[in-house]
């Protein structure tokens, strides 16, 4: 029964981890650029939910309905400001730049007021219950995890596979010039892109939120999640997912049967074991310079 | 404007392009030989910082910027280097043993995490020198036997020999000897067919190939010669801040690292040392200008984290050559005055071109 | 063939199922221009690039001076005496000319970590000696001007002059010019035409090119090599190459495979 319950945190840790995966991989996917201040985007959009929610006191369901607009609003804002100017340099200057942004917004959110270095609460609805399935305790927040992150995954499918952004958002990483006299607007799909993944971080945030507190380094989480990218193969969504749920499991088990500390860098470990035997992750992307 | 006429291909090998350049650097060095005399104390200790990141520069300049391998757990390299020193240095071994060995080991590590890294690039590189810079940190935690765990450890004040080192001068000059040696050592490197096996690499791995260089041998040889450089800077800065815990070694200070080269001037030394100025630097100009904020934002304590990580921002949207760049730029600016042209350098434009197949 | 400097047989490459080089065999005698045409995507770069060693053959084998390179490390090439250029340049753009040149002597430079990191006399008299060898290249092809500008930054018909210039620095026995004259307009294909020419007399070296402008290819092979999909067509002179049928027939179209 404890096994099951390990399973079920595992999972839904992993859940988040996917989530904030699934933001750097489409990035990548769409732009070569790998958002290092994915983590970051998700604490903003915590806070932003907090202050809508409990300073505001809007319902929750507004207060993240609203959270994820605004936060995909600083995404595309973000994109169209700094990354822009970047197209055609190196994918190396756009990374420092998200780097960058990601102490930028560290920074910035400790000196907001309202929000400041103190660890404010964040519930949702369902939260403080728990089910109860034979001997088994699941809290509500997990299933909540699980399951909704379930859903926006079945509507991002379906998103990408039906619509021309996915297929434009594909031409334009591939080739980006090529892509611009095929007509795709490449600048705008990127700024299209990035208003998603943040969005999704919102959404990551407000699913993390209740378990972890709002704080100004609650993007840490977000390092944690390259491991789940990176384990994945980072051009690839469902890998993206799998990556997440995979670390998650470990790290749920590895706090639970091996000693302590190993909790820390479980995640760290399987990234460094599986990059040793597939180079590009499991669902590898292959790589070949034309020459 | 200034021409240099060489008849000798000598001249293109001398460590200094010539007799003007040289005797800048003289100046250059008789001021800080005589800074710890003139300066005050605090003075001595901000450029003993400046030494000891701009050897951290170094390090992580001849892996990142000139071999094109990006590194995010350096800090990982300091950490081995400053616990050795420290560790050994207790136990009453003098300097000229304990350094070598700190240099050895983090050189050791870095080996180690560059002979997975062969197979890797880009991102996934990265990441793994992030896992590795994690697991590090976590062993340091853990291992409480040799490095006394999260409660940290006290470090001894530098022994050369047998005794003590009496003075914060004289730890000044120690570091000044290490950042100048470093500094030659790598630019010895740098004017030799290694040092541009390295570049051959950052620039096109097949090519590099094609003409010979072993992608196994000097990717690794990179790599264990940066964490050798960044293992010295680690055990200096054990004896400078006296105190080490696993806590002051984490992935924020790697990726500090990295955006001080950055801001230097990724591709060249002296980058490396602009980068270490400007890190020195910043907390003192954040206080001068700390008068003139607003009440609200200057008491905040992220300040420092904000202004860092703007300036990197701005440094790549306006001035990717970095702070050596634009020091480049106005003198030539000045040298060829009035014939400056304003794209004398500009960036040539490369569209981006997946080298992936799915 | 007896003699022969170079000798591929029964070369095949396969990418997955895509069979792009079939049992390719042909042999490069010592001091020849050697040319291989054929239509686009009939797998003559996969020819160099397996030549070179850059992808290892999945059937077949590579003979050079009698010894069976098939299995050989791509850096290791270089050392045997094999050196190329690539079709869509591959030059090291953050460095300058001359870098890039004395980067390409790196087969011939005999490197030590130690005697490097402390600049001893004996790298200070190999770095003059790499020096003066660059120099006699850039003598060569008339690159003196170029010498220390940032290879980036430089034109198109230049950088393909560099790329030239980097494999013969490293001295040679097969040169490999991988389409020399793509890209180049009539002038700086003369140059090219007459630099070949040059390399074969007086630098005395075996050339092997890939080449589409067939008046560059009479004017300088001794011999030609018509592929199609990955297959040989026909083997001879120019002249011969050039009239035989299925050649002909390949590049109009309507060629049985």
């Amino acid at each position: 029964m404890e096994l099951l319950q390990l399973v079920i945190s595992g999972v839904a840790m992993g859940c988040i981890y996917a989530l904030i995966a699934l933001g750097f991989v489409l990035i990548y996917k769409a732009t070569e650029v790998v958002n290092f201040a994915q983590g970051d985007l998700m604490m903003l959009g915590a806070f932003v939910a907090f202050t809508f929610a409990s300073i505001w006191q809007l319902p929750f369901a507004l207060a993240v309905v609203f959270a994820i607009l605004v936060l995909a609003a600083v995404g595309a804002v973000f994109d169209r400001l700094l990354l822009r100017p970047l197209i055609g340099q190196p994918p190396f200057s756009a990374v420092m730049v998200t780097i960058a942004a990601g102490f930028v917004a560290r920074g910035v959110a400790t000196m907001v007021p309202g929000w400041g270095t103190d660890t404010h609460a964040l519930k949702a609805p369902w939260s403080e219950g728990v089910l109860r399935l034979g001997g088994v305790v699941i809290a509500h927040d997990d299933i909540a995890i699980i399951v909704l992150t379930a859903l926006l995954c079945v509507l991002l499918y379906f998103f990408f596979r039906r619509t021309r952004i996915g297929i434009a958002m594909q031409a334009s990483s591939q080739n980006q010039l090529a892509a611009y006299y095929m007509g795709i607007p490449v600048r705008r799909v990127h700024t299209l892109i990035w208003a998603i993944a943040a969005g999704i971080a919102a959404f990551a945030a407000v699913l993390l939120a209740p378990i972890t507190f709002v704080h100004s380094n609650m993007g840490f989480i977000g390092i944690k999640a390259f491991p789940a990218a990176v384990v994945g193969g980072f051009g690839s969504i469902p890998g993206a997912i799998a990556g997440g749920l995979i670390i998650g499991l470990v790290e749920a088990f590895a706090g639970f049967y091996l000693p302590e500390g190993f909790k820390n860098v479980a995640a760290y470990v399987v990234v460094l074991l599986v990059l040793m035997i597939r180079p590009s992750g499991l669902f590898a992307e292959m790589r070949r310079k034309k020459v | 404007m200034r021409f240099i006429l060489k008849t000798r291909y000598e001249q293109d090998l001398r460590l200094f392009r010539d007799g003007t350049v040289a005797g800048w650097y003289a100046v250059l060095a008789l001021a800080l030989l005589a800074a710890p005399f003139v300066l005050p104390e605090y003075y001595t200790t901000q450029l003993v910082f400046i030494f000891i990141w701009g050897i951290v520069g170094f390090g992580l300049m001849l892996l990142a910027g000139f071999t094109g391998q990006i590194s995010l757990g350096h800090a990982a390299f300091l950490a081995i280097g400053a616990y050795a020193e420290a560790i050994l240095q207790a136990r009453g071994w003098p300097f000229f043993a304990s350094a070598p060995i700190a240099i050895a080991l983090s050189a050791c590590a870095g080996v180690v995490i560059g002979l997975p890294a062969l197979r890797l690039t880009g991102i996934y590189l990265a990441i793994a020198t992030l896992a590795f810079g994690f697991i590090v940190e976590e062993v340091l935690a853990r291992w409480e036997s040799v490095t006394a765990g999260n409660s940290g450890m006290m470090v001894p004040p530098l022994r050369l020999f047998l005794e003590p080192l009496g003075s914060q001068t004289a730890f000044y000059f120690v570091c000044l000897v290490a950042i100048a040696g470093t500094a030659l050592l790598v630019r010895n490197l740098l004017r030799s067919p290694t040092g541009r096996a390295f570049i051959a690499i950052r620039d096109s791995e097949i090519s590099a190939q094609s003409m010979g260089v072993n992608l196994a041998r000097y990717k690794t040889m990179s790599f264990g010669i940066s964490a050798g450089i960044t293992g010295l800077a680690g055990a200096l800065y054990a004896h400078q801040i006296r105190f080490i815990s696993p806590e002051q070694f984490t992935i924020f200070l790697s990726i500090e690292f990295l955006m001080m080269i950055v801001i230097g001037g990724m591709g060249s030394l002296h980058g490396a040392v602009l980068g270490a100025v400007f890190i020195v630097m910043l907390p003192e100009l954040i206080a001068v200008a700390k008068d003139w904020l607003p009440q609200v934002i200057a008491e905040q304590t992220g300040l420092k984290g904000t202004i860092f990580g703007l300036c990197v921002i701005l440094f790549v949207l306006f001035e990717p050559m970095g702070l050596y760049g634009r020091w480049v730029k106005v003198r030539t600016w000045f040298s060829l005055f009035p014939l400056y042209k304003a794209g004398l350098f500009k960036r040539q434009k490369s569209y981006q071109k997946s080298e992936r197949l799915r | 063939m007896e003699g022969a400097l170079l000798q591929v047989e029964q070369l095949s490459k396969s990418f997955g199922g895509l069979r792009a080089v079939d049992e390719v065999s042909f042999s490069v005698r010592e001091g020849e221009v050697y040319t291989i045409i054929g239509p686009n995507g009939a797998g003559k770069t996969t020819i160099f690039n397996l030549v070179s060693l850059l992808f290892a053959p999945t059937a077949g084998r590579i003979i050079f001076r009698g010894e069976d390179l098939t299995r050989l490390a791509p850096d290791r090439v270089a050392g045997r005496g094999i050196g190329r250029t690539f079709q869509n340049i591959e030059l090291f753009e953050h460095a300058t000319v001359l870098q890039n040149l004395l980067i390409g002597r790196h087969a011939r430079a005999q490197t030590s970590l130690l005697a490097e990191l402390l600049f001893l006399p004996s790298v200070r008299r190999r770095e003059v000696e790499h020096r003066r060898k660059v120099e006699e290249v850039i003598e060569f092809l008339d690159l003196q001007r170029y010498r220390d500008s940032m290879v980036g930054g430089l034109a198109y018909g230049v950088r393909k002059v560099v790329e030239l210039a980097r494999a013969l620095c490293a001295e040679p026995t097969l040169l490999l010019l991988d389409e020399p004259s793509s890209g180049l307009n009539v002038e700086e294909t003369d140059d090219m035409a007459f630099w070949i020419e040059d390399i074969r007399k007086e630098l005395g070296m075996t050339v092997l090119m890939v080449e589409h402008d067939m008046s560059l290819v009479s004017r300088v092979s001794d011999r030609v090599l018509a592929v199609n999909q990955g297959r040989v067509l026909a083997e001879g002179t120019p002249a011969q190459v050039q009239s035989h049928p299925d050649v002909i027939a390949a590049y109009l179209g309507g060629a049985t495979p």
